[in-house]
């Protein structure tokens, strides 16, 4: 399993309410389900994945987060997941918006844009970067929305979003970041996850 | 439509079922087949419920009709609802006509058929009538519930009225809530079989003149709306049937017209008009929202039951819309939900055809739940 997967099942509460959003193949969905019993419902627009997770018994809806997430009521569950995706919104902060008001908390993990390599490609070489957690060419990239650790620190200040967490992961290396090391980890860190309320 | 006695198993439902429209019927029979075998345990028993036009035989052949099961595509040994792993049960609805209780039977008051004089029936009926046979099995739970069409109006209402019966539930390309296009096209197939003077007003069946060609135009309007313009540009375009020009006449020129009016033709020897016309007016009557407060997600409110549910694009009788409506109110009222929209150009009938991306996902599902099932207390 992704690293990442394993910091965001290290978050969650054992039998708690989850939805990840863009839940995929359902890996996550499974892991946290054999983990921690966790009782994890997913949202996937791809229908050939949807079909995987539901052979696999899993209670996933095929649909589209940015207009189908109106659906769930307030507070529906404990922890709503949305796993490198919100770059790839047209409308980044309304989905943010439903997360927040579906979940009572949400876990939110980013691509950052800030990291060494990025900053390096565009710098050295004049080229859109394309590095492990940003696979795609410029012209068939699913992402609209690039933002860096530190973009997304200053935009959860400004809409008074509480960031109970924040956690850099670096290859293997995790470590946590607060306001007097953002520089640097935005610097260091290649994806970003935000627990949030 | 006449069969032999032999062919079809019965129960006799002994406890009085007071009905919608406020009649109490008792001592009638219900209609079922069986294949597969239920396991000591009685935990692989799946009840399937039929729709419109079809009757308790599934899969094989038909013993009546001598034809295919109509879902041969989906039940059998080692199909996606595998008869060799699974126990699969299925009734004649209420108001069917292959030996449930309908209107042909014949009524004790007059030792006539009932014709009109049956009454008015709902899909709330006809799930109350077949739960008897769940007592019948000895089945406290069954693993799961599937139908299709009128089949997932039948399932719905099921899970509305008895939420521990099912652990699982699989409504395809199915509605909540009968909409105005869908009474309108019912109302269509009805017209036409009233039109048929020899319908004589249900009062059919002592002369054996039965209206046929009513019903055969009613069921020639229905399979049009069971196929997708795609699917029936694809298969019959313009193409002429066995002749190469056209004959300027009225006759079946084109192979689309061949089609439907054989589809027709083959109707009329295994269906009952009179059931045609209570059977789809149970369709129309379907609200499942009127039956609690809170419309929609009131009747699922606290359910256990894991739902899957299956829409096909292409289907336009019962479009993806009314499948996300279903999934929208369990969602809201926190149900377990999994739901798929096939890609497919084969219309409303894609559940009953080769779709191997539905069989496939509806096999998975099964599978998986049956193992969740199995190991459950």
């Amino acid at each position: 399993m992704k690293n990442e997967f394993k910091i965001i099942a290290d978050l969650l509460p054992f039998q708690s309410r989850v939805l990840d959003v863009g839940c995929g193949d359902g890996t996550l969905i499974e892991a946290l389900i054999e983990q921690k019993d966790i009782d994890t419902r997913g949202i996937e627009l791809e229908e050939n994945k949807v079909k995987q997770c539901i052979s696999k018994g899993l209670s996933v809806i095929q649909g589209n987060a940015e207009t189908e997430l109106g659906q769930f009521p307030d507070k529906a569950f404990d922890f709503v997941i949305l796993s490198q995706t919100l770059q790839a919104f047209h409308q980044p902060e309304n989905v943010l918006n439903q997360l927040l008001r579906i979940g009572k908390k949400v876990i939110i993990s980013i691509p950052n844009f800030g990291y060494w390599q990025v900053r390096t490609s565009l710098l050295f070489f004049g080229k859109m970067p394309i590095t492990k957690s940003l696979p795609d060419s410029w012209y068939d990239t699913p992402n609209l929305h690039m933002c860096s650790i530190k973009d997304f620190f200053h935009f959860c200040i400004k809409k008074k979003i509480k960031m109970d967490k924040i956690i850099g992961i670096n290859n293997q290396k995790i470590s946590s970041i607060n306001r007097i090391n953002l520089e640097m980890k935005n610097l260091l860190s290649e994806v970003g996850i935000f627990l949030i309320s | 439509m006449n069969y032999k006695i032999e062919n079809i198993k019965q129960i006799t439902i002994t406890k009085p079922l007071k009905l919608d429209c406020g009649q109490t019927i008792k001592d009638f029979p219900i209609a079922y087949e069986t294949y597969g075998k239920l396991n000591e345990k009685k935990n692989n028993a799946i009840l399937i419920f039929h729709a419109l036009s079809g009757d308790q035989f599934v899969a094989g052949t038909n013993p009546v009709t001598n034809k295919d099961g109509w879902w041969n595509t989906a039940v059998g040994a080692g199909k996606a609802v595998d008869t060799e792993k699974y126990f699969i049960i299925c009734a004649n609805v209420l108001g069917g006509c292959m030996g449930s209780f309908g209107p042909k039977n014949l009524n004790d008051a007059d030792n006539e058929p009932y014709g009109l004089k049956f009454p008015v029936i709902t899909i709330r009926d006809m799930v109350r009538a077949q739960e008897s046979l769940l007592e019948h099995f000895n089945i406290k739970k069954l693993l799961s519930i599937l139908g299709g069409s009128m089949g997932g109006m039948q399932l719905l209402q099921f899970c509305a009225l008895y939420p521990d019966k099912a652990f699982s539930a699989v409504p395809i390309a199915s509605t909540a809530s009968h909409n105005a296009q869908q009474i309108a096209l019912n109302e269509l197939a009805r017209q036409a079989i009233m039109a048929d003077p020899l319908w004589n007003k249900g009062n059919y069946y002592k002369d054996k003149k039965t209206p046929k060609n009513g019903l055969a135009v009613a069921r020639m309007a229905a399979h049009i709306t069971y196929m997708s313009d795609k699917g029936l540009q694809e298969r019959f375009g313009r193409k002429l049937q066995e002749k190469k020009d056209y004959e300027f006449t009225f006759d079946a020129d084109f192979q689309i017209e061949s089609y439907l009016r054989h589809q027709g033709n083959v109707f009329v020897d295994r269906f009952d008009a009179n059931s045609y016309l209570y059977i789809s007016r149970a369709m129309d009557y379907f609200d499942l929202s009127k039956q609690f407060k809170n419309g929609l997600v009131g009747a699922f409110q606290d359910h256990k039951t894991r739902f899957l549910i299956i829409s096909f694009s292409s289907d336009w009788l019962y479009p993806t819309k009314n499948s996300k409506d279903i999934v929208i109110a369990l969602n809201a009222s926190g149900a377990n939900v999994a739901f798929a929209e096939i890609k497919t150009d084969k219309g409303h009938d894609s559940f009953l055809v080769n779709e191997p991306e539905f069989l496939e996902t509806l096999k998975g599902f099964l599978d998986s739940n049956f193992e969740v099932f199995k190991n459950e207390k």
